[in-house]
């Protein structure tokens, strides 16, 4: 009869291929764990936030808000059209712009701009801002999201990579969203 | 016919498979449970057949690319033979899917099937209910369009609203910092290899178990469950009233299952496939998003929460009712299994039918968004316009230009996001339509930064002559006091 506390040869043998296993297991997990969550600590190194062009200044006449296109900074082959994004840019005088995102800070659907109410309105749930992208009505909890720009010999381009979101990320130029 | 069944003995002389699948088949099951209640669960296991198979189809012409998957469908739609057809069986089919699996859960919780011994098997079926979720919304992503892409949008947008970690599920989800190819190839990973493979894996489980703990016998009122005796009451009354699944039960399952497979091939036909509509491409931004019909009280949903309730909701919500659905046979384990003597169960069941129902219903005319062409498109109905004074056409003039039209409604026609203007100046005196058009207010916006005093004024005067012929408008009766009008 065997007694517990004992360990058979091939008890041990058993514990043993576990043990290997688990290492192996383990070894194993770190490339799969770090492929998989690639996408999250690549973060910033890869330089995916970049100045992009928006095209020259004198495109967007003072006082109004034209719709204009850029191409994110990071390409990958199989992305087809979708790395083609819009932007509301509205110059408000002389070098002194606001660039919208597109996406309405409450769900992320593209916001349209009427001009002739100075208001942008969102199909999605009726999101509405107004023409200075503070809220002015519906379920958006805050202004539009704007995007870091920059005037340099005539060309205005804009700090773009990330699509923005209502949660913590989305204040891209890290300030109070306005109020309405 | 010798010939076969000598090849069938020499099969199953090596794989011994016939007698636990003659077993598995002929096991005595209650009587009254070859009921046509107790078809939707072989029904949802039909239907998830037929989207392996119309799934596999796909996959031989699909291109899960974010450049091509576009291409691919309209390929699909229109070049292939029957490519349509198998998009439509598809479509169709998942449709057919969820609604099934939905009510096969609505029998099984008014029979009390969850009830002891068969807590798992209720909890293995929540679970396949999720990944059923899971499939709808990773296949609506696949049909790689504009509604996928800004849907995928209104994902990460909820996401984003988790504390914390928002930002790393974003990237996570989208594989990336924004919609793009990565993205869809995940979600083709989830929806063609990880949640297919999981549900397979967990259908049997769920098999399994009702053949090893039985079908729930129909309920009778009074009849109550208890532990300590339920198992020893379910072996006599199968072996008293009992008789072999197959045949005796199993026909009415077959027929059902036939008729949904040609409900679906007969939607299929005469529907066709959905979409796939514009094409991803977020510079088009004439688009107005939704999502397909089983997201679609989500959609509803979040637009009729208040703002400041939409974040909790959104995370906390879902947490409640699945941990609500898991904890369900623990909490009411024993007991009643009749819906007759279960009163609240009936209640929940009706209450939240309606509910669903009603914002789906709502979804579909989506009243919380403003028409984007009401301004240019649906002029003021000219009974509106008679008898008027310059300055009040003026007005409708300006009513028009500045879109107001696009949230209220004339004759019926224009949004709906604010009040029909219909009767206006019945509710408001002209002071207050004043203050409403330049301050906004309740959930309108302020137009007093784009209406010059003229426009404002023209304005509300065309507002004062809605109100229906017989009856006055609304007026400040302190006016003529204080001002001596």
């Amino acid at each position: 009869m065997e007694n517990d506390t004992t360990l058979s040869r091939r008890g041990l043998f058993m514990k043993l291929g576990m043990l290997l296993n688990a290492c192996v297991g383990a070894a194993l997990a770190v490339p799969i764990g770090r492929f998989l969550l690639s996408s999250i600590t690549r973060g910033h190194a890869n330089g995916y936030l970049d100045w992009v062009p928006l095209g020259p200044v004198s495109q967007f006449p003072e006082g109004e808000t034209r719709l204009a296109t850029f191409r994110n900074p990071l390409v990958m082959p199989t992305d087809g059209k979708t790395v083609d994004t819009a932007c509301w840019v509205r110059r408000v005088e002389g070098d002194r712009f606001q660039v919208f995102a597109i996406n309405c800070a409450h769900l992320g659907c593209p916001v349209r701009w009427f001009p002739q109410s100075g208001l942008f309105m969102c199909p999605c749930h009726g999101g509405a801002y107004y023409r200075d992208g503070s809220r002015a009505s519906g379920p958006p909890e805050r202004g539009l999201f704007e995007y870091p720009y920059k005037v340099d010999n005539g060309l205005i381009t804009i700090q773009a990579g990330e699509m923005p979101t209502p949660g913590p990320s989305a204040s891209l130029v890290g300030k109070e969203p306005p109020c309405a | 016919m010798r010939l076969i069944s000598l090849a069938g003995k020499w099969l199953d002389d090596r794989l011994q498979l016939a007698a636990p699948i003659r077993d598995a088949s002929e096991h005595p099951v209650p009587r009254n449970t070859a009921s046509w209640w107790y078809v939707f669960g072989s029904a949802a296991l039909i239907v998830f057949c037929l989207q392996l198979v119309t799934g596999i189809l796909l996959a031989l012409t699909y291109v899960p690319s974010a450049g091509e998957a576009w291409n691919s469908l309209q390929a699909l739609n229109h070049d292939i033979t029957f490519g349509w057809f198998i998009r439509a069986l598809h479509g169709w089919g998942s449709n057919f899917m969820v609604a099934i699996v939905l009510i096969h859960m609505m029998q099984v919780f008014l029979f009390g099937a969850y009830k002891f011994p068969r807590e798992l098997t209720w909890i293995v079926g929540v679970f396949l209910l999720l990944m059923t979720l899971g499939m709808a919304f990773s296949g609506q992503v696949l049909r790689f369009d504009q509604d996928a892409y800004w849907g995928l949008g209104i994902g990460a947008s909820i996401a984003s609203r988790v504390p914390i970690a928002g930002p790393a599920i974003v990237k996570l989800m989208l594989g990336g910092p924004i919609i793009a190819g990565a993205t869809l190839s995940r979600f083709f990973a989830l929806h063609v290899f990880v949640i297919p493979g999981m549900l397979i894996g967990f259908v049997c489980l769920h098999l399994l178990m009702v053949l090893k703990l039985g079908i729930n016998e129909w309920p009778m009122p009074g009849r109550v469950v208890k532990r300590a005796t339920y198992l020893t009451e379910y072996h006599e009354l199968t072996k008293k009233d009992g008789a072999p699944f197959v045949p005796y039960a199993v026909w009415k399952d077959m027929f059902f299952a036939a008729f949904v497979l040609l409900a679906v091939a007969a939607c299929a036909l005469w529907f066709g496939p959905f979409g796939p509509t514009g094409k991803p491409d977020p510079t088009i931004i004439q688009t107005v998003p939704k999502p397909d019909y089983f997201f679609l009280w989500l959609y509803a949903l979040l637009s009729l929460l208040p703002p400041s309730l939409e974040t909790p909701a959104l995370l906390i919500g879902p947490v409640v009712v699945i941990l609500g659905l898991l904890l369900l046979p623990f909490l009411s384990g024993e007991g009643e299994k009749s819906w007759k003597r279960r009163p609240i169960a009936v209640l929940t069941v009706m209450l939240t039918a309606v509910t669903l129902g009603t914002f789906t219903h709502l979804a579909g005319y989506a009243p919380w968004s403003p028409k984007m062409n009401a301004w240019s498109g649906a002029p003021v109905p000219a009974q509106f316009l008679h008898a008027t004074t310059a300055l009040e056409r003026q007005g409708a003039l300006v009513f028009q230009v500045k879109q107001c039209r696009n949230c209220h409604s004339l004759g019926e026609s224009g949004g709906q996001r604010g009040p029909a203007l219909d009767s206006v100046a019945l509710r408001l005196t002209q002071d207050q339509l004043i203050r409403q058009v330049i301050q906004g207010g309740g959930n309108m916006p302020a137009y007093g930064k784009n209406l010059s005093p003229a426009e404002t004024t023209a304005l509300v005067a065309f507002l004062e002559t809605l109100h229906p012929a017989g009856q006055a408008p609304a007026r400040d009766a302190s006016r003529q006091f204080a001002l001596g009008q």
